[in-house]
C-alpha cells in the first residue's frame, strides 16, 4: 500500500525558535529537473533586525560561557550531526550534489566542528601575550570576541561552507546571524535543528533564508553588528558591503574560497578574524 | 569625609621662575621640501604652507604642499624600492631600523624642542615621553625584522607592498614611529604624511632616515593637508593604508578603499571612561584623573574624558581634584615646569571652546582653576564639567581638549553599562583596590586598552588600538606586526 | 579615640613614584631657588644624635645654628637643634637670646624598646631640662603586630607628658614595610595628639624618602579636611643636598600649599645639608661654584 510522504516545512531559525518570516513571503527551491523541493521562507529586513537584537542580547552570556563548556557544546553539535548524517547527505544530493561529494562534505563538516571544538580552550593562549613593558606594570594582551557577526554563507558546499565560517566565530564567543546559501538553503535549516538539539543556547546562531540582494545591504549597514563575513566573489557586492560597513567601522571579512574541504579552512587564524585584542595594564610595585 | 574648608587653603604660593629649555642647538630650516626617493625636493606645483607655533601663533617654517604628482612620485619610488627592500634579509633590514632608533636617541633633545615648538606640548612630555617612546618603538620593531616567522606560527608572513600612512598632530614623531617601525620591519615601503599643523619632527625624521643610509624610496615623507591624504588613500598603487585620526575621516577612508583590495588599519577617536570606585586609592586616582584628561592638553584619542566617580566618594574626589588642578602650571610649552601647553591650532581651540559653550548651555556646572593664560597663542584652561549625564553632548562626543565630564554612579552594573554606552571603544581606566572587582571590570569594559590603577601608559611592547568605532588593528607589541604582513 | 583604620586611602609605589617624578622634574631657578633655599635653611632641625656627643659638640652646633654663615646677609637661622635629653640644658643655655628651639629625642630613642614608664620619665626629663619640642618614636613592633591601640595610647600618654612642648612622632618608616602602613601609622599618631609627624630616627635605612613623605602629607591634608586642624611634617635623615631639599619643598608646595610653607609646619631633620644650602646661596649671589673649605663644619 502506498503511503504519502510527510514533507518537511523549512522555516527560519531565530533565538532558538523556528518562526516563519514575519513578512509571510516565500521562495521556491527546485531540484535540477525543475521539481519543487521546498518552499523557503523569504526573510525580510525585519527578520534580520529581530535576529540581531537576540544575537546581541545573548552575546555576553555566550562569551562568558566557559571555554571548556563552549568546546563541549561544539562537540555535541558534531555528535548530533554524525547521528543525522544520512539525512544531510540526502538533502545535499537533493540540492544537486553527487552522492560522493555529498558524503565527503557531511563527514568533513562533522570533523570541522570537532576541530574547532578542540580549539575552544586553546586559541586564547595562542593569541595572547604578556608584554615586557619598560615600567613597573604588569601588562597583558588577550583576545575577546568582536560581538555580533553577520554572515553571508557560501553558495556552494552549503553545509560545510556554513559550518566552516560560523564554527570559528561562535567558538570565539561571538553570536552570528547567517544568511544561508540562496540556492541551496535546505541543509542550513536542517543544521539549525541540529544546533537546537545540541545545547547551543538560543540566539547564538540565527539562520535566515532569503536573498542577498535584499539583505546584504542591511547586514553591512546595521549599526549594532560588529563584523560582517561575506563568502563569495561578487566584486560589486564586496565593494558595497565595504562601503556600508564604514557607517560603524564594521570589520569586514571576505572569503573567496570555492573549496571548503581544503585543510586551509581549518585554522586558529580564522578564529582570530573575529577577535579583538584587549591590553590591560596594572602597577606592580607595592 | 566631609567638606570643611575650601581649596584655597591649599593654594601654592611659591611660584617657580621661568625655566625655558634652550633652543640654541636647534636647526630648523626656513623651508622644507618633500622627501621622495631619497631626496628633498620642491613640490611640483611650487606651493608651500606655513607651520605655526601654537603658543605664539608665529610662523616657524614653510612646508611643501604635495599634490597628486608629488604623491605619485613618492608612491612610484616606494613601489620601485619595494622590489629590493622586500628581498633584503630581515637581518639587514633590522640593522637600518636599529640605526634610526640610535639616531633619534642621539638627537633626542633637538626633537623634543621642535616637537614642543611646532605642536605646543610641554617640553616635559616631549622630552620624557614622546621622543624616548619613538626611539623605543624603532628599537622594538628592529628586532622583529629577522624573526617574523616566530610571530605567526605555521604561516609564512610576507610584506604587503607600498603602505600609505597618515598620522595626526597630537603625537607627531611618536605616531610616525608607530607607523614606520613595524612597516619597515615587515619589509614594506612607505609613503607617510604627517599632519599639516605639525610636520616638522617628521621632516627631521626624514633627515635621520636619510642619514641612516636606508635605500632610497623605502621611506617617503610628503606633507600637506587633507587633500594630500586623500590622494594617498586613493592612489591605485598603494597596497595598504594605515590611518590615525578622527573617526569621521576613518569612515571616509574605509568607504574610499572599499572594493579596492587595499588593506586597512584605523586608529580613531575615543571617549574613554575613567572609573573611580569608593575603595580606590583616592590620592592616586586623583593623579590618574589629571593624567587621563590633561596629558597633552587632552589631545589624546585614548584620554579619560568621561569620569565616573562612585557617589560615596564623589565629594572628596572632586574636592581633591580641584585642589590638584589648582597646582597645574599652564603656559610656555618650552618651560620645563609647564604642565599644560598650548592648544595645537586655532581651529582646535575653537572646537574646544565651542564644546565648553555647549556644556554651559546644557546646564553643566563648570570648574576652571584661577590661572592666567598667555595673551598670544592658543590656550585653554583645564576644565571640569559637573552635573552632566550620558545625554549631554560633552559626555558623548570627543572634544580632544582638556575638558572632563564628570558623572557619579552607584553600582558596578550601572557604571559598566554607562561606560560601554558609547560608539567608541578605545580605552578605559578602573580604580579599585579590590582584585576581583578590578578583573571583573577589565573583562566587562569594551575597549582595546584598559588601565587598572593607572592611565595613559604607552610602551613599544604593548599593543594599542580600539574596538567599535575607535578603529581596528593594533600598534605596538607582537600584535602590531600583523597589520603589515600578508599571507598566501 | 583611635580612628577607623580600615577605610584609609591606600597607595602603590608605582603610582606614587610617578607623582614624585613630577615634583623632581620641576626646574627651580634664580630668585625662586634663593627663596626656596632660604626657606629650607629656616626649616632645619640641626641634629646630632651620636653616642659620642658631648657638651662641647652641642655648643659648637648651637653656634652654627645661630650663625650659619655670617658673611651672607639676610639669611635665616635654622629652626631648632635636635639632641639627646642629656644635652637639652646646655643647648638651651647656648641658644639663649635666639628664637631657635631645642628639640629632644625621647622615649628610648631610637628603638623605643622600653616600658611606658621609662619612656614617660625620659620625656618628662627632657621637658624639665627645657626642651621646646619632643621627638618620640612609636613602638614599631607593637604596630606591626597589629596592636594599634597600644601604639595610640602610648603616643597619647607621651603627649600628655610633654605639657607645653610640641610633640613630633617618629614613625620610623624604614621599618614599616609598606606605604599603606605609613599612612596607618600617620593616622594613629595624628589622632593620638602629634603636633608633627616625622619619618625617621636616622638610624635605620631607608630614612626619609619622597614617597613616604608624600603619603604622610596626604594624611595631614585629609586630617585638615576633616577637622580643620593643621599638623606639621618632618622628614629626617637622608636629605643630604639642597637639591633634594628643594624637591621636598616643591612637594609641600603642591600638596599642602603656602600655609604649611614655614618652620611651624615643616622641618628637615638633617645636619650636613646646612652647608650645602649655604654654598648654593653663595653661588647664587656670586655666580661662582663653592668649596666646602669656606663653610664651617661643626
Amino acid at each position: 500500500m502506498s503511503r504519502l510522504n510527510i514533507q518537511k516545512t523549512y522555516k527560519l531559525y531565530i533565538g532558538g525558535k523556528f518562526p516563519r518570516t514575519e513578512s509571510g513571503r516565500y521562495f521556491t527551491i527546485n531540484d535540477n529537473k525543475g521539481n519543487l523541493i521546498a518552499n523557503m521562507c523569504l526573510a525580510s529586513r525585519k527578520d534580520f533586525r529581530n535576529s540581531v537584537v537576540i544575537a546581541r542580547n545573548v552575546q555576553s552570556s555566550w562569551a562568558n560561557t566557559t571555554a571548556l563548556n563552549k568546546g563541549q557544546i561544539l562537540y555535541r553539535v558534531a555528535e548530533m550531526l554524525e547521528g543525522r548524517k544520512e539525512q544531510f547527505i540526502a538533502e545535499l544530493i537533493a540540492q544537486g550534489e553527487t552522492p560522493a561529494n555529498a558524503k565527503t562534505e557531511v563527514l568533513d563538516a562533522i570533523d570541522r566542528l570537532v576541530y574547532y571544538a578542540g580549539w575552544s580552550d586553546k586559541y586564547q593562549q595562542f593569541f595572547s601575550a604578556v608584554n615586557p613593558v619598560s615600567s613597573s606594570h604588569f601588562n597583558f594582551s588577550s583576545v575577546e570576541p568582536v560581538g555580533v557577526v553577520a554572515v553571508i554563507a557560501p553558495e556552494n558546499q552549503s553545509l560545510l561552507g556554513l559550518i566552516s565560517v560560523i564554527a570559528p566565530a561562535i567558538v570565539g564567543g561571538n553570536t552570528v546571524v547567517v544568511l544561508a546559501s540562496e540556492t541551496k538553503p535546505l541543509t542550513a535549516i536542517s543544521f539549525a535543528e541540529v544546533l537546537n538539539s545540541s545545547d547551543v543556547p538560543g540566539g547564538v546562531v540565527n539562520i535566515l533564508t532569503g536573498k542577498k540582494a535584499e539583505l546584504a545591504g542591511q547586514m553591512a549597514s546595521h549599526m549594532d553588528v560588529n563584523s560582517i563575513i561575506y563568502c563569495g566573489t561578487d566584486e560589486k557586492l564586496i565593494k558595497s558591503i565595504s562601503e556600508l560597513a564604514s557607517h560603524n567601522v564594521k570589520r569586514t571579512i571576505f572569503y573567496k574560497k570555492h573549496d571548503w574541504t581544503n585543510e586551509s579552512c581549518e585554522s586558529p587564524y580564522l578564529i582570530e578574524k573575529t577577535q579583538e585584542v584587549k591590553t590591560t595594564w596594572h602597577p606592580t610595585e607595592i | 569625609m566631609q567638606k570643611n574648608k575650601d581649596n584655597s587653603m591649599f593654594k601654592a604660593s611659591w611660584s617657580y621662575n621661568e625655566a625655558p629649555e634652550s633652543t640654541d642647538h636647534i636647526q630648523i630650516k626656513k623651508k622644507y621640501g618633500l622627501y621622495i626617493n631619497g631626496k628633498f625636493s620642491e613640490p611640483i606645483n611650487g606651493k608651500y604652507f606655513d607651520t605655526i607655533n601654537p603658543s605664539t601663533n608665529e610662523k616657524i617654517a614653510s612646508v611643501a604642499e604635495a599634490t597628486f604628482e608629488d604623491v605619485d612620485a613618492a608612491v612610484q619610488a616606494a613601489k620601485k624600492a619595494f622590489e629590493s627592500w622586500s628581498k633584503l634579509t630581515g637581518k639587514e633590514r633590522g640593522k637600518y631600523i636599529f640605526r634610526i632608533a640610535r639616531l633619534i636617541q642621539e638627537r633626542a633633545r633637538e626633537f623634543a624642542v621642535i616637537e614642543s615648538l611646532d605642536g605646543g606640548k610641554p617640553i616635559r612630555e616631549s622630552r620624557d615621553i614622546d621622543i624616548p617612546l619613538a626611539a623605543n618603538h624603532f628599537f622594538y620593531y628592529a628586532g622583529w625584522a629577522d624573526k617574523l616567522v616566530y610571530a605567526f606560527p605555521n604561516r609564512t608572513p610576507k610584506p604587503i607592498g607600498v603602505v600609505g600612512q597618515i598620522i595626526p598632530w597630537n603625537f607627531p614623531l611618536l605616531m610616525a614611529a608607530w607607523k614606520l617601525a613595524p612597516a619597515l620591519a615587515a619589509g614594506n615601503t612607505v609613503v607617510l604624511k604627517p599632519a599639516e599643523t605639525t610636520p616638522l619632527t617628521a621632516l627631521k625624521l626624514a633627515e635621520i632616515i636619510h642619514e641612516s643610509g636606508i635605500p632610497k624610496g623605502v621611506v617617503n615623507i610628503v606633507t600637506g593637508a587633507g587633500e594630500t591624504g586623500a590622494t594617498i588613500v586613493n592612489h591605485p598603487d598603494v597596497d595598504k593604508i594605515a590611518f590615525t585620526g578622527s573617526t569621521n575621516v576613518g569612515k571616509y577612508i574605509q568607504k574610499a578603499t572599499a572594493g579596492t583590495g587595499k588593506k586597512l588599519t584605523l586608529e580613531l577617536g575615543g571617549k574613554g571612561a575613567n572609573i573611580i570606585f569608593e575603595d580606590a586609592a583616592i590620592d592616586q586616582a586623583v593623579e590618574g584623573i589629571i593624567n587621563a584628561i590633561f596629558f597633552n592638553q587632552g589631545h589624546v584619542c585614548c584620554a579619560g574624558s568621561r569620569l565616573f566617580v562612585q557617589e560615596s566618594v564623589a565629594d572628596i574626589v572632586i574636592e581633591k581634584l580641584k585642589s590638584r588642578m589648582d597646582t597645574l602650571i599652564i603656559g610656555d610649552p618650552l618651560d620645563k615646569n609647564t604642565d599644560i601647553g598650548a592648544i595645537n591650532s586655532k581651529k582646535q581651540l575653537q572646537t574646544i571652546e565651542n564644546y565648553i559653550k555647549i556644556g554651559l548651555n546644557e546646564g553643566g556646572e563648570i570648574y576652571q582653576p584661577d590661572c592666567k593664560l598667555p595673551k598670544n597663542g592658543n590656550w585653554c584652561a583645564p576644565t571640569l564639567f559637573l552635573n552632566v549625564s550620558q545625554s549631554h553632548r560633552i559626555v558623548q562626543e570627543e572634544i580632544f581638549g582638556p575638558v572632563l565630564a564628570i558623572q557619579t554612579f552607584r553600582t558596578i552594573d550601572e557604571v559598566i553599562e554607562k561606560a560601554n554606552n558609547t560608539p567608541y571603544g578605545l580605552s578605559a581606566g578602573v580604580w579599585t583596590q579590590n582584585g576581583a572587582k578590578m578583573f571583573h571590570l577589565t573583562q566587562k569594559l569594551n575597549a582595546g586598552v584598559i588601565w587598572g590603577n593607572t592611565f595613559n601608559k604607552f610602551d613599544a611592547a604593548s599593543p594599542f588600538g580600539g574596538t567599535k568605532e575607535s578603529g581596528f588593528g593594533r600598534e605596538g607589541g607582537l600584535h602590531g606586526l600583523k597589520p603589515y604582513v600578508k599571507f598566501d | 579615640m583611635i580612628p577607623n583604620l580600615n577605610n584609609l586611602p591606600v597607595y602603590d609605589t608605582t603610582g606614587v613614584n610617578e607623582r614624585i617624578a613630577r615634583f623632581c622634574t620641576r626646574s627651580i631657578k634664580a630668585s625662586s631657588k634663593v627663596e626656596g633655599l632660604k626657606l629650607a635653611l629656616s626649616m632645619i632641625d640641626l641634629t646630632t644624635l651620636e653616642g659620642k656627643d658631648t657638651t662641647r659638640k652641642v655648643q659648637q652646633l648651637c653656634y652654627k645654628a645661630m650663625h650659619p654663615h655670617d658673611t651672607l646677609k639676610n639669611i635665616p637661622t635654622v629652626a631648632a637643634i635636635c639632641v639627646y635629653p642629656a644635652f637639652v640644658k646646655e643647648a638651651k643655655k647656648a641658644l639663649h637670646g635666639s628664637d631657635i628651639h631645642v628639640a629632644s629625642v625621647a622615649t628610648a630613642f631610637p628603638s623605643g624598646q622600653s616600658s611606658l614608664e621609662v619612656k614617660l620619665l625620659d620625656t618628662k626629663f627632657a621637658v624639665d631640662q627645657g626642651a621646646d619640642e619632643i621627638d618620640m618614636v612609636i613602638s614599631r613592633g607593637e604596630f606591626l603586630a597589629g596592636n594599634y591601640q597600644y601604639v595610640f595610647d602610648e603616643i597619647a600618654a607621651v603627649k600628655e607628658a610633654c605639657g607645653k612642648a610640641h610633640l613630633k612622632v617618629i614613625l620610623e618608616t624604614g621599618e614599616l614595610d609598606t606605604l599603606d602602613n605609613v599612612r596607618k601609622a600617620s593616622e594613629i599618631a595624628i589622632y593620638a595628639g602629634a603636633d608633627f609627624i616625622k619619618t625617621s630616627t636616622g638610624k635605620i635605612q631607608p630614612a626619609a624618602t619622597l614617597p613616604v613623605t608624600y603619603v604622610m602629607l596626604h594624611a595631614i591634608k585629609d586630617y585638615y579636611l576633616k577637622t580643620g586642624k593643621m599638623i606639621g611634617m618632618k622628614p629626617a635623615g637622608g636629605i643630604s643636598t639642597s637639591k633634594i631639599a628643594l624637591q621636598y619643598l616643591v612637594m609641600l608646595n603642591e600638596v599642602l600649599g603656602e600655609k604649611w610653607m614655614n618652620k611651624n609646619y615643616f622641618r628637615f631633620g638633617a645636619s650636613s645639608i646646612t652647608n650645602d644650602i649655604l654654598m648654593q646661596l653663595v653661588k647664587s649671589e656670586t655666580g661662582i661654584y663653592q668649596s666646602i673649605n669656606y663653610f664651617s663644619k661643626d
